[in-house]
């Protein structure tokens, strides 16, 4: 998993593992590779979503083409 | 300077005023050719004007009258005529006077619709004179139908075209992408619509990126604007919401365009319309991949719930913790039994250990549960109320009464009953038992 997984992936990932597991025909020690993979997956999915602060930018053109600005909606 | 006509509630930028002197070079006439007009007011018929000077001076007086530079005017178009070169020439007239008008070929392509003998339109341009026919004409750069009877002849003519074509097909339509990372708003940047839309997409979904593009949402303008728009946010999103509040028929026309519709149809990424309210269907929502009802709406379609993502992730996460224990326990049975024959202290020692692990981790997935839910736990209340609101148990207890049959179907309608019927009327506290006596409908 690298560090620009989507939270799309992510969660696609954690739920693989949920039922990987669930099919029950791990050994052991893999069983709990998978569950500790999908904990840190878990950790990840919760993160992305409690830490994500939404990026709200206005398009602009200019002489050198389009740009991205910051944008407040306001009220 | 506009000349309008019963138009209040209709209001647009104007055009770009066009300078005189570049059209009159522009049209290959000579700018520098003067004119010798005599001062004294009573010629001498030795000082007669020729007819091209007099033609010259009625056209100078035109173009140099503010007024006539740039005007709004509303009419009935009558004896349109279609010239090869793609030039219209028609009337516009009302009950006591016409104007002699022409679209020229450009202006025509971007019109959005096809003018007809007999519509009511509103259109913007400037006044100009041909000396060589000796005319006055409105040259027309921008129009839009005036009147409901226009709006619908035009609406339905550019409808029955596209959807001729098979713009309107339901093969066509595209699903949206379940987790946009990039979300484009095609809007006004001002105004209740661009801050619902941020709003609603700030608390469901905050993972996305939304990237406004401005556009003008009503008056002749607004189509190219909106097209331009699309164009430019196309390629930087996943998808695309074009939006608008609600408004007047005329407000919303621009949603109507032939050209925007067209835009929409073929843009590179899934579109979600929502135009007005809910009982407003412009050509623009007929092409988009999903109709919503109101720019509101729309958000809430085109993103995923944190709520229910978060729920989605619990559930993976208690299986994980279930399955894990259960092959532990398994594990577990299995070294007992083998144990009670070899008495393998390593192994025991094993699986005590990965139960260590697991009660680890196990505590690491309840703590980080129990914080996200206790986050979210306002709004998870906020749904639970709302729901509770919108359930009709909530509507008896503010007195009101479900009429059931005894089987306990719902009575919505006068026919369903006939006198006689035993029914069952629910009441907050229960039901009281009754039977019919007569119909009232």
């Amino acid at each position: 998993m690298t560090e620009e997984a989507s939270f799309e992936e992510s969660i696609g990932s954690l739920e693989a593992k949920a039922e990987a597991l669930s099919q029950g025909d791990l050994p052991l020690e893999r069983a709990l590779a998978v569950f500790e993979e999908g904990l840190a997956l878990y950790r990840r999915c919760h993160a992305m979503l409690a830490e994500a602060e939404q990026r709200v930018t206005k398009l602009v053109a200019t002489a050198d083409g389009l740009t991205e600005e910051p944008f407040d909606p306001g009220t | 300077m506009i000349l309008s006509q019963g138009t209040d509630t209709f209001s647009h930028p104007s055009p770009p005023s066009v300078d005189i002197r570049s059209v009159s070079s522009a049209r290959g006439e000579d700018p520098t050719d003067t004119i010798a007009v005599p001062c004294e007011s009573r010629a001498a018929p030795s000082q007669a004007l020729t007819v091209s000077q007099l033609a010259r001076v009625i056209r100078d007086t035109v173009r140099t009258n503010p007024l006539l530079a740039r005007v709004l005017v509303r009419g009935e178009v009558s004896g349109l005529q279609s010239a090869p070169a793609g030039h219209v020439f028609f009337t516009l007239k009302d009950a006591t006077a016409q104007v002699s008008s022409v679209l020229f070929h450009s202006d025509a392509e971007n019109l959005g619709f096809e003018l007809e003998d007999g519509m009511d339109v509103l259109a913007t341009g400037e006044v100009d004179v041909f000396p060589r026919r000796g005319t006055v004409q409105f040259l027309v750069r921008a129009a839009t139908p005036a009147g409901v009877g226009a709006f619908w002849a035009a609406y339905q003519k550019t409808r029955k075209k596209l959807a001729a074509e098979g713009l309107f097909d339901p093969v066509r339509k595209r699903p949206l992408p379940p987790f946009p990372r990039r979300i484009g708003v095609v809007t006004s940047e001002v105004g209740a619509v661009v801050y619902d839309i941020v709003t609603i997409l700030r608390r469901r979904y905050p993972l996305a990126h939304v990237v406004i593009a401005p556009a003008l949402v009503q008056g002749p303008g607004a189509p190219a604007s909106l097209r331009r728009a699309l164009a430019f946010v196309e390629d930087r999103v996943d998808v695309v919401v074009v939006a608008r509040g609600g408004g007047s028929l005329e407000d919303l026309w621009c949603f109507n365009d032939e050209g925007l519709a067209r835009a929409v149809a073929s843009c590179r990424v899934p579109v979600v319309s929502a135009v007005g309210h809910e009982t407003d269907v412009t050509i623009v929502d007929f092409v988009a991949d999903l109709r919503a009802p109101t720019p509101s709406a729309a958000a809430e379609l085109l993103s995923p719930d944190a709520i229910e993502l978060i729920v989605r992730v619990n559930a993976a996460g208690r299986t994980l913790v279930r399955e894990v224990q259960d092959i532990l326990a398994d594990a577990q049975s299995r070294t007992t039994s083998l144990g009670e024959r070899l008495s393998p202290r390593g192994l025991r020692r094993e699986l005590d250990a990965n139960r260590g692990r697991l009660d680890k981790a196990r505590g690491a997935l309840d703590g980080i549960a129990r914080r996200e839910m206790a986050r979210h736990r306002d709004r998870i209340e906020a749904l639970a109320r709302r729901l509770d609101v919108l359930s009709p148990f909530a509507t008896l207890r503010r007195g009101y009464a479900i009429a059931e049959r005894p089987g306990g179907s719902v009575v919505a309608h006068v026919a369903e009953v006939a006198p006689g019927d035993a029914l069952a009327v629910r009441l907050q506290d229960g039901r009281v038992h009754v039977r019919v006596n007569q119909e009232d409908p």
